[in-house]
């Protein structure tokens, strides 16, 4: 069974048609790449598997293990699996990190009808991870994202995906923004979270990313489709020729 | 599929401490003229200094009318129908002990989590608040002061202030009226015709009370009112810490609350007083709910002098009320950190007055306005740097939140500064809880309700860690529970 089963989606934004049919399939252990243009509808896809409002499914079925979760809320699909990796992460002042985590690791624990993390060693494991992404144990006390740099941001995405071990992992241009340090850092990051178990949508607009992190399959996404699929070296003949080439 | 914001706030949560407790009790028919005023005076057995005092301020109340300004609307209150007196009946002569108390009572208190027994906090029950002294003040009459012994040791009173009247008539008849006047303001000269019970405190010089002091007002009767007045002095170099928590149960009629509450800190003095309001606020069409129309003020009356006011509000169908400090001393220090949040058809016009007088005296606001459903949140304050007021400072912080599309925020700064060596600073912010904030929690696994709460106490944070630590919870709690109802 498929991890992740996409069929026919149709989706829109304001009224306006962005995915016209749009199919995918990703099994476990796998890491899948969508690349296209601007307006191809890859935040879109992003936003319409994480069920974010405003983001209107006309039709088709999104599967996650075999469940429709194409009606359920947003944390309801948090609770199946699904996390999305912002590409703009917001900020919500006077809410520490650290109490923002222990929410999100205690609601899903309690999803999943698992104890709460023991508070202890739970501080332990999220100090171990922001040590190695880099990010300064003072960020923990911090308001969520609260003043944090674009990198330090798009740092404390991966944290959170690293500690909450997702189903399946959609990263939307998470290296956007990124100095190549920074898109190293995040890569391990991604890498270290792969695994046999999980899979990984990744998002971006330049192959990049695709030196750090290896796909399996990489997706040319245009005007709300899929209109190539390859592996690897799809991204590099893109990269070479541009969008045009296959658009 | 997805809920937004806006059909978050649509639903009403209950009202928890909505519940009437049935007993017996001596209620005066509604309507107000001299006869009640004395009928009030001699029930308490005051003496004739008060009586005429009361009086005074009733021909006053008279002349005036109630004032226009505020950021707020409800039909004209009928003083007449009214009752000006209500007493649990089974204590009409005054309770000795806990053991005399209508048991009745004592569930209701219990019910709002309030210990009214000494033996509990003795025998080591663990309670948040077992370390508190409590006066407990349900419709008009005080019902039970805890840890009186305790106190006494330390030379501090505590006590309902119609005993104070007869026990210490000096300290009263000295400082009441001297902070907050009779003709001050309409409710004010109200407050100081009828006023009923409230709470009086003196901390010795140089004492430090060793426990928080509290008070828990309830209104319970129909058509009554609560005009309780509240008095403390904290003499040279004294310290006190006092909270006080409100509720009343639901009613369709609108219920009247006009309280004064007068602070007086002499030389070296430091006055904490906090405030958790949760008065029944009406019900999602607006109907009930309790007037809270309150004067607070304190008085920096020494050099070095400090008071600090922090307020959660959550309830009260309208809230008009400016707890302020009278800045007299030298480096004196007054401060206001305030949570007001507001649902349904709630309206809050609310803030303070930082009066600087002493020479570098300081003042720090910090307001946090909350607003949801269909309610307006004004925020109004006052900084006045008086001539004499050489090298003051004031700071002032004012944050809104808004919760939804259908609520306002409002902000009513004055600043008065007649001293070109005084310095005021005024920020002001307005946010939105935006659907991104809410979409980020949930696609973590924390549902809307919790989604909104943890966003809304980071709001507050900067307040709620100036409240005594007993109270930090409650408070978060409060909000949680008022939280509950605008996110459904």
């Amino acid at each position: 069974m498929s991890l992740l089963s996409v069929s026919n989606l149709r989706a829109e934004v304001a009224g306006k048609a962005i995915l016209n049919g749009l199919n995918l399939e990703v099994q476990p252990g796998e890491v899948h790449a969508i690349m296209g243009p601007n307006g191809s509808g890859k935040s879109t896809l992003a936003n319409v598997l994480a069920g974010r409002p405003g983001y209107e499914v006309i039709d088709g079925d999104i599967r996650l293990d075999g469940s429709d979760i194409g009606e359920l809320e947003p944390h309801e699909r948090a609770h199946a699996g699904v996390f999305l990796a912002f590409q703009y992460p917001v900020e919500i002042p006077g809410v520490s990190n650290m109490e923002f985590l222990k929410a999100s690791a205690d609601s899903l624990a309690h999803a999943r009808g698992e104890d709460q993390p023991n508070a202890a060693a739970f501080i332990k494991q999220v100090r171990e991870l922001a040590a190695s992404l880099d990010l300064n144990p003072e960020f923990l006390k911090r308001g969520v994202n609260e003043g944090f740099s674009g990198g330090e941001k798009k740092r404390n995405e991966i944290l959170q995906l690293l500690l909450l071990n997702p189903r399946l992992a959609v990263l939307d241009e998470t290296d956007s923004g990124l100095d190549i340090d920074a898109l190293q850092v995040v890569a391990e990051g991604v890498n270290t979270y792969r695994g046999e178990e999980n899979g990984v949508v990744l998002i971006t607009h330049y192959q990049r990313l695709l030196d750090y992190i290896v796909p399996d399959y990489v997706h040319v996404l245009s005007e709300g489709r899929i209109v190539q699929s390859g592996d690897k070296n799809l991204a590099l003949k893109l990269e070479e020729k541009g969008y045009a080439w296959v658009t | 599929m997805s809920r937004t914001v806006d059909d978050l706030v649509e639903s009403n949560a209950e009202y928890e401490a909505g519940f009437v407790t049935d007993i017996e009790s001596e209620t005066l028919p509604p309507g107000l003229d001299e006869s009640v005023v004395r009928f009030i005076s001699e029930k308490k057995g005051e003496p004739e200094w008060l009586t005429e005092w009361r009086l005074q301020a009733y021909r006053q109340w008279c002349e005036m009318s109630s004032p226009e300004w505020a950021h707020v609307h409800f039909p004209p209150v009928d003083f007449q129908a009214i009752s000006y007196y209500s007493a649990p009946k089974s204590n009409a002569d005054g309770p000795q002990s806990l053991e005399e108390v209508d048991p009745e009572l004592l569930r209701t208190y219990e019910k709002l989590g309030i210990p009214l027994h000494e033996q509990e906090a003795l025998a080591g029950v663990v309670k948040p608040s077992a370390n508190v002294a409590v006066d407990a003040v349900f419709d008009s009459v005080s019902i039970a002061t805890t840890f009186k012994d305790k106190l006494a040791e330390a030379g501090v009173v505590f006590c309902p202030i119609s005993e104070a009247v007869h026990s210490h008539p000096e300290l009263v008849q000295k400082y009441i009226g001297s902070v907050v006047p009779q003709r001050d303001n309409f409710y004010a000269a109200l407050n100081s015709a009828v006023f009923s019970d409230g709470s009086f405190v003196y901390v010795p010089p140089g004492v430090r009370c060793p426990m928080e002091l509290s008070t828990y007002f309830r209104i319970n009767e129909r058509n009554t009112g609560q005009f309780e007045r509240t008095l403390i002095i904290a003499d040279e170099g004294a310290q006190v810490s006092y909270l006080e928590g409100c509720t009343a149960p639901m009613r369709d009629e609108n219920q009247l609350h006009a309280a004064v509450v007068e602070l007086v800190a002499l030389g070296d003095a430091d006055i904490k007083y906090s405030t958790v309001q949760n008065w029944y606020p009406g019900d999602e069409n607006g109907k009930g709910g309790i007037y809270n129309f309150v004067t607070k003020r304190g008085l920096c009356a020494g050099d070095r002098a400090k008071i600090s006011w922090t307020q959660v509000e959550t309830g009260s169908a309208i809230t008009w009320k400016y707890p302020s400090v009278v800045l007299r001393g030298n480096d004196s220090v007054g401060e206001f950190y305030s949570v007001a949040l507001t649902g349904n058809l709630q309206q809050a016009d609310t803030g303070t007055k930082m009066i600087h007088m002493g020479k570098n005296s300081r003042s720090t606001i910090i307001s946090k306005g909350i607003s949801t459903g269909r309610s307006q949140n004004s925020y109004r304050g006052l900084v006045r740097m008086s001539p004499t007021a050489d090298g003051a400072r004031n700071f002032t912080q004012c944050d809104s939140l808004l919760i939804g599309g259908s609520c306002g925020a409002h902000t009513f700064p004055y600043i008065e500064n007649s001293n070109p060596r005084a310095i005021v600073e005024h920020e002001a912010t307005t946010s939105k809880v935006s659907e991104e904030q809410l979409f980020a929690c949930q696609q973590r696994g924390i549902d809307p309700e919790k989604a909104v709460s943890m966003i809304v106490n980071g709001f507050c944070k900067e307040v709620f860690k100036e409240l005594p630590m007993e109270f930090a919870v409650e408070a978060g709690k409060l909000l949680e529970v008022s939280l509950e109802g605008a996110v459904g």
